[in-house]
């Protein structure tokens, strides 16, 4: 982790009706760091991944991204960026099979020109790119039409979706969430591997304990606003904290 | 014991799949004969056929390129309710330079493809954003509105249209012209459908979301397949209107528009040889009822509604299976 700041967000507001679904928020990733985000259900934490990537336009605030002002700039181009996200609901395509997937974001203008010519053979680095997150390869899985994946499957697809634009910065909303604890143990050390590349990861993560034992740092929200900020063991020590999270625990 | 159908590749499918297979005459043949056979039957049926019926086989190159756009279209995610928009675009403009500044259809031809493509892809290009049904509802309002304009107006002939308008040749011509133009379209487009383009044009249907999230705008793409659609509409308009030497208001008809949607529900959508093999049965079927008067439309509909409920795949994805595929019992312990 260095100190030369990535993404920068200030300020970032948006409300859907009367609901603040982010209000406020602020906060700075630094190059090759792991930023953890947690917070209760409808805590706006999807929404906050949506308004650092362009598919939702903030109220109010910025996105900087290596000091560039990129608020208000369509998907398209924050993805162009370097800046990739995964879905929380996944979004497979559902009719292809799970490697040509991968073709479509391999056709992505970011790194159209470094696999393959234009019409280049893009399946041989998709299949790579799967095996990367724990698909076997030759097995029938990746063949396999998308509609009838395992979940688990279609989590470690898009991650391999982020993966394949080569970004700088990889959003990853609730990547662990439906996974059972074997397969979240098998995508540890792929994040880790990214870490080692040099990327940097906001991760929002519901799984607090898979979580803190990679994030550098969390930031908390709890209504759209953030309540804490700083190292794993500490922010949970917070009175508001462990407010927010009773709070809902008592309500579920 | 329970018994069930089961299906099983047929063997012949299995061993042409690679270059084995160019070592066997017979499985040579098996690849070849359903890309070749249509090609050859097709030519030799209108070139031996009546001058009538020669003519009903042109317009439904015509038709059957129509639908291939549609399916090309749909591909994309765009669901079109009017086709007649790129059919009649395309008439109007190959009219209009023929009537006005007298060129000829070698020329009025490929600048009406490109002009109309561009033309319509120009108009719906605001529609683009919109999802599902809304761009539907504007691709079928919109040639239905130029109609009125065009009468209201009175431009371009208007409702008495521009006649006298320059013939393709002969009619032997005409259906060469008809027939390479569709297998083009055809096999070209099948191709494009093939390659990583193609695979990305899927996407966009299937989930544009993740398609925006690889860094991708959707909406170039878009446009791109609906100029591309919009070109082998705009053909079709430009074609028929030199083989009638006329063009008018009813190109813009809904007739244009319903033919290549039931096309495609007869021969089964995504593979574009299905809506082609669609109006192929379709098209001469209309004018093979066209003795009965009255009746003629009712007979019509029950044919098509039979087809589609009792083959709701599509005729072509069930001549494809039976080709590559058999069926038999296979029994199940339960
Ligand atoms: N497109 C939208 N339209 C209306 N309301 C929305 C929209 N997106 C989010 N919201 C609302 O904003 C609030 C925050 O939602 P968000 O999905 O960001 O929460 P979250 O922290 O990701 O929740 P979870 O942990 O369940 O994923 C919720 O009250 C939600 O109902
Ligand atoms: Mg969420």
């Amino acid at each position: 982790m260095s100190s030369e700041v990535i993404l920068e967000a200030l300020g970032l507001s948006r409300s859907f009706g009367g609901v603040k679904a982010v209000d406020e928020v602020s906060f700075t990733l630094h190059k090759n760091e792991v930023l953890g985000v947690i917070g209760p259900n409808g805590s706006g934490k999807t929404t906050l991944v949506n308004l650092l990537t362009g598919f939702v336009k903030p109220n109010q605030g910025q996105v900087l991204y290596q000091g560039r002002d990129i608020t208000g700039w369509p998907p398209y181009k924050v993805a162009q960026l370097g800046i990739a996200r995964s879905f929380q609901m996944v979004k497979p395509f559902y009719q292809l099979p799970a490697f040509k997937n991968l073709n479509v974001a391999l056709y992505s203008p970011r790194v159209r020109g470094l696999v393959g010519g234009r019409y280049g053979d893009r399946d041989a680095v998709a299949k790579d790119l799967l095996e990367e997150v724990g698909f076997e390869r030759d097995s029938w899985v990746i063949n396999q039409q998308a509609a009838s994946l395992p979940h688990g499957y279609l989590k470690r697809l898009e991650l391999a979706k982020c993966m394949a634009l080569r970004p700088e910065v990889l959003v990853l909303d609730e990547l662990f969430s439906g996974l059972s604890l074997a397969e979240v143990a098998s995508l540890v050390p792929v994040i880790e591997k990214l870490v080692a590349q040099g990327k940097t990861l906001l991760m929002i993560e519901h799984r607090l304990k898979e979580l803190f034992r990679i994030a550098d740092r969390v930031i908390v929200l709890n209504f759209g606003r953030k309540i804490a900020e700083g190292e794993p063991a500490v922010v949970m020590e917070d009175p508001q904290v462990k407010g927010a999270y009773l709070g809902t625990e008592a309500e579920g | 014991m329970a018994r069930r159908r089961e299906r099983v590749d047929r063997g012949i499918k299995v061993r042409s799949e690679d270059v084995y297979a160019l070592t066997s005459w017979r499985e040579m043949l098996y690849l070849a004969a359903p890309r070749v056979l249509p090609v050859v039957a097709l030519f030799v049926l209108g070139m031996t056929a009546s001058v009538y019926w020669e003519r009903v086989l042109v317009s439904t190159c015509m038709f059957a390129m129509l639908a291939i756009s549609w399916d090309v279209l749909n591909s994309a995610g765009m669901v079109s309710l009017g086709q007649a928009l790129f059919f009649g675009m395309g008439a109007y403009i190959a009219g209009t330079l023929n009537h006005y500044l007298g060129l000829g259809p070698w020329l009025t031809l490929p600048l009406a493809t490109l002009g109309g493509g561009l033309v319509c892809t120009l108009v719906l290009l605001p529609v683009l954003r919109l999802r599902g049904i809304y761009f539907a509802m504007v691709t079928l309002i919109l040639p239905l509105m130029i109609e009125r304009v065009i009468e209201a107006t009175k431009i371009f002939g208007g409702t008495e249209g521009l006649s006298g308008l320059t013939p393709l040749g002969s009619e032997h011509v005409q259906f060469l012209v008809a027939l390479v133009a569709v297998w083009v379209a055809l096999y070209g487009f099948r191709r494009m459908m093939g390659t990583d383009y193609g695979l990305l044009l899927k996407g966009i249907k299937d989930n544009d979301r993740a398609v925006m999230s690889a860094g991708i705008n959707i909406y170039w793409y878009k446009a791109q397949a609906l100029f591309l659609a919009s070109a082998v509409g705009a053909f079709a308009g430009a074609f028929m209107t030199h083989a009638y030497q006329f063009v008018g208001m009813p190109v813009f008809a809904l007739d244009y528009s319903i033919m290549p949607i039931a096309s495609v529900a007869v021969g089964g959508m995504g593979t574009l040889a299905g809506p082609m093999l669609g109006s192929f049965i379709l098209v001469p079927l209309s004018e093979l009822l066209r003795g009965l008067g009255g009746l003629r439309t009712v007979i019509y509909a029950v044919i098509l509604v039979a087809c589609t409920v009792g083959l709701p795949e599509g005729v072509f994805h069930y001549l494809a299976r039976k080709y590559t595929q058999f069926e038999r019992w296979a029994e199940v312990d339960k």
